[in-house]
């Protein structure tokens, strides 16, 4: 059996998941559009997962839209956001570590003539709200910045930094990417003062190829598709049904577990943690206060894509860097100030609740073998 | 740290000796509506409502928000309980508002002092405090007519409290502490507001539709469920009564001459609404007219239309324009399921000249051409009911 350490690339859908995507392929096949019953079933089907998304943010049903993945929500945040007001206010502030389905939006814009303002964290490679707030001005029309990061599960002070920039430029809308955070630690948009908010659906044992965006009511965001008019004309195209309806029920069966989901998983990076301090040669790259789910190490010397391969013919799985970036090196973790030698064998390991202890157990000996073994 | 919401009574706090009846409505009010929330203590001081949280991560941004939408409320805050020392109120001032403070450039600092036998003064509260956060923050300057943030003491019966943010309450009575009444409810803009505009008088909603199939959808019903579902966050529980009306629609169009179709219906509206509102316990029903906007709302269309009701008809509405009435929609967040295009019963079988300024004389003959007792005691039997609770 494999042991899959990669849940911030991609879970396993969730039973509930898959039985929901069925059941819309096999019986609730109608388009929601149609006014007949068969449409209205595959609507209200849409509309559930809807409401079990918009309760799991405490938002209203109304204000949640579907689509095809966060790579998807994050493009209508920032090119959808800057066509409604960036006419005249140019300036676009993001993280430095933002995913690449954020920073090359955001650098694409550029080249339209955005002004973009990567803010990057201090020497402790922590983020500070003030540095936000300065990189903010009145030409500022949107602030993007993630809640988890991918690459080392640090927690940015998003409600901190949307609080005070909310409260000295009212006009900036705010957006924040939120695909390693949901579901496993509270994503509530009134409380962290987001007015846009990007969900994927496969990091949280959903299916692929569906997410979600959350839009403050009043704040326009043009759109980037057009059509039949299908998400209130946010996101146009037919609804798919079995994906919307996996979604929603993966949210309905991790959300009251969360809690106690999040406890497992710290108790499990601390045990592998713990493990990991005995070996030789090894630097953790994530905080203390890091989200427990991703956890960045490294293999001093080993080169990352070597370990990778090295682990998975033992059936270990793991991740170096982000796995959108297949193996290209993102830069992320250089933000973070990770010295370049260790970036180069940073391996990512991500766990769910489902891990085992004996998982942690064995991918720590495959490593400490992989340590003697691999020639540097 | 131990954080509590606060929450201070809206003119309710003026009322005499029944004041308790008001404040024990308000009370089961929020304790009912947070209680999905966690379990929390309520208890009750000098017009003022505390709310504390038995659990330590309890989600107090939500509790706020929800509490918010409640009748009865002027304002509210979380806050931070202090012991009634001035040293525990400045470090926890200094800890518990760090966030807010340190990214802010001004800032006052307010106090009220309840309990007149804490040893400091309220000037002497604001400037030894402000001095404190002054050098604890160097961003921050003094500004007491436009301040960024004003930092809040209050010294009261056990405990000093400390907050930054003061939210305006809904206002109103509690929903209940003015009896019943029953909302005709069409799936419009008009209706919803009519009965927030109610329920915030303290009056407890229970809602009547009439549908029409196959002349309206069932996707129309599902709509007036969902602005039903959305009153609950300012009105709590509601009952919704579904009429089945086609049987009457199509009698009316078949029997009766075509100029009172609309009259003629909503009078036997009234008569079905009066008479489920008697089962129920409703004092009166409420409906979103306003004089003027349509033929079935004129004065003479409205004194043919109350000759039916036994009962008193509020309509909030009467004197407001459109666009008051959409201003409302919009911040009770109804106006975009209201004006989903399905159609409704009533523009089913529309006139295509209404009489404007009916006579009643004329329209009572006009009904009596038929017997429609049967039908409307039929439509009464199958009415069915639904509760809808809080949406979340």
């Amino acid at each position: 059996m494999a042991i899959y350490l990669d849940n911030a690339a991609t879970t396993k859908p969730c039973t509930a998941a898959v039985e929901a995507a069925l059941e819309a392929m096999r019986v609730n096949y109608g388009n929601p559009s149609s006014l007949h019953r068969a449409g209205l079933d595959a609507q209200l089907a849409v509309d559930k997962s809807r409401k079990i998304i918009a309760d799991s943010l405490g938002v209203d049903s109304s204000t949640v839209y579907f689509t095809s993945g966060a790579t998807e929500s994050n493009n209508l945040a920032l090119r959808g956001a800057s066509a409604a007001y960036g006419r005249k206010r140019r300036r676009i502030v993001i993280s430095s570590v933002e995913h690449a389905s954020v920073e090359e939006t955001a650098a694409d814009l550029e080249k339209r003539d955005f002004e973009v303002v990567r803010v990057t964290p201090g020497e402790n490679g922590r983020f500070s709200a003030m540095d936000f707030l300065a990189a903010c001005n009145d030409d500022t029309c949107l602030l993007s910045m993630m809640s988890v990061n991918n690459e080392t599960g640090d927690i940015l002070p998003v409600a901190e930094v949307f609080a005070a920039v909310k409260r000295k430029f009212p006009h900036i809308i705010t957006h924040c990417d939120c695909v390693q955070a949901y579901m496993k630690i509270p994503v509530k948009p009134a409380a962290m003062n987001a007015d846009i908010v990007s969900l994927s659906a496969h990091k949280i044992h959903g299916v692929k190829g569906v997410g979600a965006i959350y839009i403050k009511k009043g704040v326009r965001v043009l759109p980037l598709v057009t059509g039949g008019k299908q998400e209130k004309g946010i996101r146009s195209g037919t609804e798919s049904v079995p994906l919307i309806a996996a979604f929603g029920a993966a949210v309905d069966e991790l959300l009251p577990t969360m809690n106690e989901r999040f406890s497992r998983v710290a108790e499990l990076k601390r045990h592998l943690l713990g493990l990991v301090d005995e070996i030789d040669g090894i630097s953790v790259n994530s905080h203390d206060e890091a989200s427990p789910y991703v956890i960045n190490i490294s293999a001093e010397g080993k080169h990352s894509e070597i370990m990778l391969h090295f682990l998975e013919n033992r059936g270990i799985y793991v991740s170096s860097g982000s796995a959108c970036s297949k193996g290209k090196q993102s830069g992320v973790l250089e933000q973070y100030r990770i010295p370049m030698k260790r970036a180069d064998s940073a391996i990512r390991v991500s766990i769910t609740a489902d891990t085992t202890v004996e998982e942690l157990d064995s991918f720590v000996e495959a490593l400490t073998d992989g340590i003697k073994k691999i020639r540097s | 740290m131990k954080e509590i919401v606060l929450v201070k009574y809206g003119e309710m706090a003026l009322k005499g000796l029944n004041k308790k009846t008001f404040e024990d409505m308000l009370t089961k009010n929020i304790k009912r509506r947070i209680k999905s929330l966690g379990r929390f203590i309520c208890t009750s001081a000098q017009s003022t409502l505390y709310i504390t949280p038995e659990e330590d991560n309890a989600d107090l941004s939500e509790v706020v928000d929800r509490v918010g939408k409640i009748f009865g409320i002027a304002a509210l805050c979380r806050a931070c309980v202090c012991e009634k020392d001035f040293d525990d109120i400045t470090e926890k001032s200094v800890d518990y508002l760090s966030g807010i403070l340190s990214t802010a450039s001004s800032f006052k600092v307010t106090a009220k002092r309840a309990d007149k036998s804490f040893p400091m003064k309220s000037p002497d509260i604001c400037r030894e405090l402000g001095g404190v956060l002054l050098e604890r923050f160097p961003n921050l300057h003094v500004d007491v007519n436009n301040p960024e943030i004003t930092v809040t003491v209050e010294i009261r019966d056990t405990n000093a409290y400390v907050h930054a943010e003061n939210i305006k309450g809904a206002g109103g009575l509690p929903v209940g502490s003015s009896g019943k009444a029953m909302l005709l409810l069409s799936g419009g803009i008009d209706s919803p507001v009519a009965g927030w505009m109610m329920a915030k008088r303290g009056v407890h909603i229970a809602a009547i539709h009439y549908v029409s199939p196959p002349y309206t959808s069932e996707r129309a019903q599902l709509k007036v469920e969902q602005l039903c579902e959305k009153l609950t966050d300012y009105c709590g529980g509601i009952g919704f009564y579904c009429v089945p009306f086609t049987e009457i629609q199509e009698a009316i169009k078949d029997n009766c001459p075509e100029e009172f179709f609309t009259i003629i219906m909503r009078r036997l509206m009234m008569e079905i609404a009066q008479r489920i509102a008697a089962k129920d316990g409703c004092l009166a029903l409420i409906t979103g007219e306003s004089v003027g906007q349509v033929a079935s709302q004129t004065m003479s269309a409205i004194a043919c239309t109350d000759a039916v009701c036994r009962i008193p008809v509020f309509r909030p509405l009467i004197g407001m324009d459109k666009t008051e009435i959409i201003e409302i929609s919009r911040k009770i967040d109804t106006f975009e399921t209201s004006t989903l295009p399905y159609e409704d019963c009533c523009t089913v079988f529309t006139p295509r000249h209404p009489k404007v300024r009916p006579v009643l004389a004329d329209v009572e003959k006009a009904q009596n051409s038929f017997d429609f007792e049967p039908l409307i005691a039929e439509a009464v039997e199958k009415t069915e009911l639904k509760i809808f609770n809080f949406s979340r």
